[in-house]
């Protein structure tokens, strides 16, 4: 087992127990926090996978951004209420939904050897500049259009949300 | 000569005098006009009748006409007007034919002349009697006493049994119009019969009597293959008795509703309810003699029925003899007038059983006379008192009335049988004829005539002689009738008294051009079919004068005897009914022979008529209204069905889509949650499914 | 790469199971919301990985701009539940039914 395999566990692991943490937490900071807990692991992860940028993105963006918008609305909205929730119905079947699809994922994995782990050329290309430069190239180059609408969109996203969240005098 | 082509005009002329009068009588014409044409009418009738008759006599020279066939041995003339049921020959060859045909023959000549003649004098003399009808009513009057005419004459020179019974039924028709003319009035207070119901007895009783002519008919051609009179009278000698016989008794039947015998004479009596010249026209003269002319004109049949005849004879003399008794206590001028009639139609019927068709036929004449002539007087003497018709509330109208009283009492004198009038003459040829056949007839013939005597004299006793017993408002209007009514009885007078010297019989001729003229002459017609009995000279000439010095006596005693009780002592009669009070009851209800029908026929056919009407009510309609039901019963389950079933598959549709819609609706909770596992959830069950099925 | 990248997946599909019953689950809107950035950053785990495996960069790039949308839809988001939030003064999903029926 190589060291990177152990990492990824652990992390893969400390990910999972996190996220399962977020939904079931009562307290909704409690829940933030461990929302950036798994942000941090899966940009970890990202670092294994060699994304270094998208990793730092991911850090700076969610953890850094969208977390913080999060405990601020938190903040605003106040909230006092912890009303437990009782057993619902579809809060059943969502659980059994679940339940049965994670099963089902691991019985699958189970069976039959993934097409994803077949043997490939294992060239590992490293570009020059690194990660960033590659990304950068390709963003400007093949991605040229969706990173224009991307900005179009956040713009977008940006006069709605001011617009949605104007208090009304 | 010529007169002979005109035979068919004979009838033509009253029945466009019904035409004229019917159709244009009460409002175009004026009622002078009336009169003129309908009276008109019957003297043309008269006339070429007249002519026609005499033309007979020299037959034998006839150059053939179109349509005539002369047969000289017979003294017969027929002529044929054209085919009515062409049928062609039977199987033996007979011609079935009928057709439009009438013949003159000495018998049909005398019927002739009495009824164009008589009816001419009745026609005149009811344009005084009805003067005072209403112009529609006069006009209606003379068109139907025309149509009889027309009708009669038919009936009388009718060749072949339809054409005959062709008149034979419109006579029977114009009878009963005549007789209800007054239609809106009654007739009988006691018994509540209206003018209209004695209209429609005359006419049933007559129709039971025409089932037996119609069914002697048809035996007569089932017998003989023809229906012309002289084709069956040629055959009727071959013919087996039996089949005459029925035949005989059938036609005879017939001429019993006809010529009112015995059982059925019931009609005529009431048949007064008409005015009093159809009394005298129809039911004096012409119309009730039709049964006697026919049994007459079938003589050779009747004489190979010597069963038939004998039948005929007996009831014609239990007819004389029965309705003499009834008109004994009569007090209604009319209906003593009425049974005196059926009395004298049986004298004839007698005849004619005894085989002395010429003697009937006789006395079918001078009855004319003196009957027609006593009617015609009684109807002045009603006429002179305002409409009175009982004799006990008449009498000593001889000085105001005179000229109805004079031919009144020579009528009466004439109809009991005193020489030298007609009546004499006639009456005692029947009773010589009688005794030859059978004492017993002459018997019941002779104790008839001393009652008929008899009442006849009561009646005119009562009638003109005595005390003035009419009321004071009778008295105001008491007048002579005018001239057109007083005239034809002078006329009918004279007759009476001279009518009976054509048939002075041979014992007592002065020469023998005399003796029987009348009997000759209708001979070829009654030896034409077989022996003609009408006279036996067998017997010796004296019995035969014998008799007639007793049937006179007879006669004289009789209206002795009515003097008697009527003018010597008046208060006999009303002690003698005091004394057989059972007996003179019998006889003023007329022997109860009405009750009597109307129990044991009228009473079933009323209680069938009743079971008719209610089964009628009741299935017939039951069933309509059933099927009334029916259909509203159907309709209810219809309507049930639509609405239960009909509409509750439309309703249910209605509440199908309601319960799934509010199953359905419950999937629209308005969670988000429940919307987003249910989209989860068909991902999930997609991919699964995918995953499952591609086998990797 | 030292792990099988089917192990990556079967972790992001977790992940991803997460995420939904998250979603499922909760009342609260943030926490779905949250729930939701789970989500897709499981496909932003598949997007690198197979990047990386197939040496293609459309990978990595993809994943920068599921993350830029996954910051414009946040911030609408919240911005929902904010106005959700003055206008029924809750934001649990559960009391928020008017559309039912």
């Amino acid at each position: 087992m190589e060291p990177a395999a152990v990492i990824f566990y652990i992390l893969a692991s400390i990910a999972l127990l996190s996220a399962v943490m977020v939904i079931a937490g009562r307290n909704v900071v409690h829940s933030a926090i461990y929302l950036v807990l798994t942000f941090l692991c899966v940009a970890a992860v990202y670092i294994l996978l060699r994304a270094e940028f998208v990793a730092a993105v991911q850090v700076l963006v969610y953890a850094g951004g969208i977390m913080v918008l999060f405990l601020f609305v938190i903040m605003l909205v106040n909230l006092k209420d912890l009303g437990a929730p009782g057993v619902r119905v579809h809060a059943t079947v969502s659980g059994v939904l679940g339940a049965s699809a994670i099963g089902l994922i691991l019985y699958l994995y189970g069976r039959t050897p993934l097409v994803a782990d077949a043997p490939m050329q294992a060239v590992q290309l490293r570009p020059e500049g690194g990660n960033l430069q590659a990304i950068g190239v390709a963003l400007y180059s093949d991605f040229l259009l969706p990173f224009e609408i991307a900005s179009v969109l956040l713009l977008v996203a940006m006069i709605g949300a001011i617009v949605l969240a104007r208090q009304k005098y | 000569m010529a007169f002979l082509g005109w035979l068919f005009m004979i009838p033509l002329f009253p029945a466009a005098g019904f035409a004229i009068n019917g159709l244009l009588g009460g409002r175009v014409l004026p009622r002078k006009a009336v009169g003129y044409v309908a009276c008109g009418a019957v003297l043309l009738s008269f006339l070429v009748s007249l002519g026609a008759v005499l033309g007979l006599g020299g037959a034998a020279q006839l150059p053939a006409a179109p349509g005539l066939t002369v047969d000289a041995d017979a003294h017969r003339v027929t002529q044929v007007l054209g085919s009515w049921m062409p049928m062609g020959r039977s199987a033996s060859g007979e011609e079935m034919s009928v057709d439009w045909a009438f013949a003159l023959d000495p018998l049909s000549a005398v019927m002739l002349l009495v009824v164009t003649g008589v009816g001419f004098l009745i026609h005149v003399y009811s344009t005084g009697y009805m003067a005072h009808e209403p112009p529609p009513a006069h006009a209606r009057f003379f068109a139907y006493l025309n149509l009889f005419m027309a009708m009669m004459l038919t009936l009388v020179l009718g060749a072949s049994l339809p054409v005959v019974f062709v008149g034979w039924e419109g006579v029977g028709l114009c009878s009963y119009l005549l007789i209800g003319f007054y239609y809106d009035r009654m007739f009988d207070e006691k018994t509540r019969m209206s003018c209209a119901d004695a209209g429609r007895k005359a006419f049933i009783t007559n129709r039971i009597g025409d089932v037996g002519f119609v069914l002697g008919m048809l035996t007569l051609f089932w017998a003989t293959g023809t229906l012309d009179i002289q084709g069956i009278l040629a055959k009727v000698g071959g013919l087996p008795t039996g089949v005459c016989t029925a035949a005989a008794l059938l036609l005879f039947v017939g001429a019993c509703g006809k010529s009112a015998q015995i059982p059925l004479y019931v009609w005529l009596p009431d048949a007064m309810a008409g005015p009093t010249p159809v009394s005298a026209l129809i039911h004096a003269a012409t119309m009730v003699t039709a049964g006697v002319y026919v049994t007459c004109r079938m003589a050779p049949l009747y004489l190979h029925a010597p069963g038939a005849m004998l039948t005929v004879a007996i009831v014609g003399a239990l007819t004389a003899l029965f309705a003499a008794s009834i008109a004994l206590v009569q007090t209604d001028i009319k209906k003593v007038l009425a049974y005196s009639t059926v009395s004298q139609l049986g004298y004839m019927m007698l005849a004619a059983g005894v085989g002395a068709f010429s003697a009937a036929a006789f006395h079918l004449m001078t009855h004319a006379f003196f009957k027609a002539l006593l009617f015609l007087g009684a109807g002045s003497v009603i006429h002179a008192l305002s409409g009175e018709q009982d004799i006990r509330k008449m009498g000593g109208l001889d000085k105001h009335v005179p000229w109805t009283h004079h031919t009144f009492v020579i009528a009466t004198l004439a109809i009991a049988g005193i020489f030298p009038l007609s009546g004499f003459f006639s009456k005692d040829e029947i009773l010589w004829a009688a005794f030859n056949r059978s004492p017993i007839l002459w018997l019941i013939g002779a104790v008839t005539a001393g009652m008929t005597a008899f009442y006849m004299w009561r009646l005119y006793i009562l009638v003109f002689r005595g005390e003035e017993r009419f009321s004071e408002e009778a008295r105001h209007h008491l007048h002579e009738s005018p001239r057109s009514m007083t005239v034809p009885l002078a006329v009918l007078a004279v007759l009476a008294a001279i009518g009976g010297f054509v048939g002075i019989p041979g014992a007592i001729a002065w020469t023998d051009g005399m003796a029987d003229r009348f009997g000759r002459y209708l001979a070829p017609v009654f030896e034409a079919g077989g022996a003609a009995h009408g006279h036996e000279a067998v017997h010796a000439t004296g019995l035969e004068i014998g008799l007639m010095a007793v049937s006179l006596l007879i006669a004289v005693s009789g209206l002795l005897l009515g003097w008697i009780f009527y003018e010597r002592r008046p208060e006999m009669p009303a002690l003698l009914a005091g004394r057989l009070r059972g007996l003179y009851r019998l006889l003023a209800e007329k022997y109860y022979v009405d009750e009597l029908y109307g129990k044991i026929v009228l009473a079933p056919y009323y209680a069938l008529c009743r079971g008719a009407f209610l089964f009628d009510k009741w299935a017939v309609d039951g069933v309509v209204n059933a099927a009334g039901y029916v259909t509203l019963a159907t309709s209810y389950i219809s309507v049930g069905f639509d609405t239960y079933v009909v509409d509750g598959l439309v309703n249910l549709a209605g509440y199908t889509v309601r319960g799934f819609s509010w199953m359905f609706r419950k999937v629209q909770t308005g969670f988000v949650q429940s919307y987003a596992t249910a989209m989860i959830f068909g991902i999930f069950v997609l991919v699964s499914v995918y995953l499952l099925s591609t086998g990797h | 790469m030292p792990v099988p990248p089917s192990h990556i997946l079967v972790f992001s599909l977790l992940l991803f199971a997460v995420g939904v019953l998250g979603v499922l689950t909760r009342r609260n809107a943030i926490v779905i919301l949250m729930s939701i950035e789970l989500m897709m950053n499981s496909a932003n785990i598949n997007f690198i990985m197979f990047g990386q495996r197939l040496h293609a960069m459309s990978g990595q790039v993809f994943s920068i701009f599921t993350i830029a949308v996954a910051a414009g839809e946040v911030a609408v988001g919240l911005a929902i539940v904010l106005a959700l939030f003055r206008n029924r003064d809750t934001i649990h999903v559960d009391e928020v039914h008017i559309m039912k029926g």
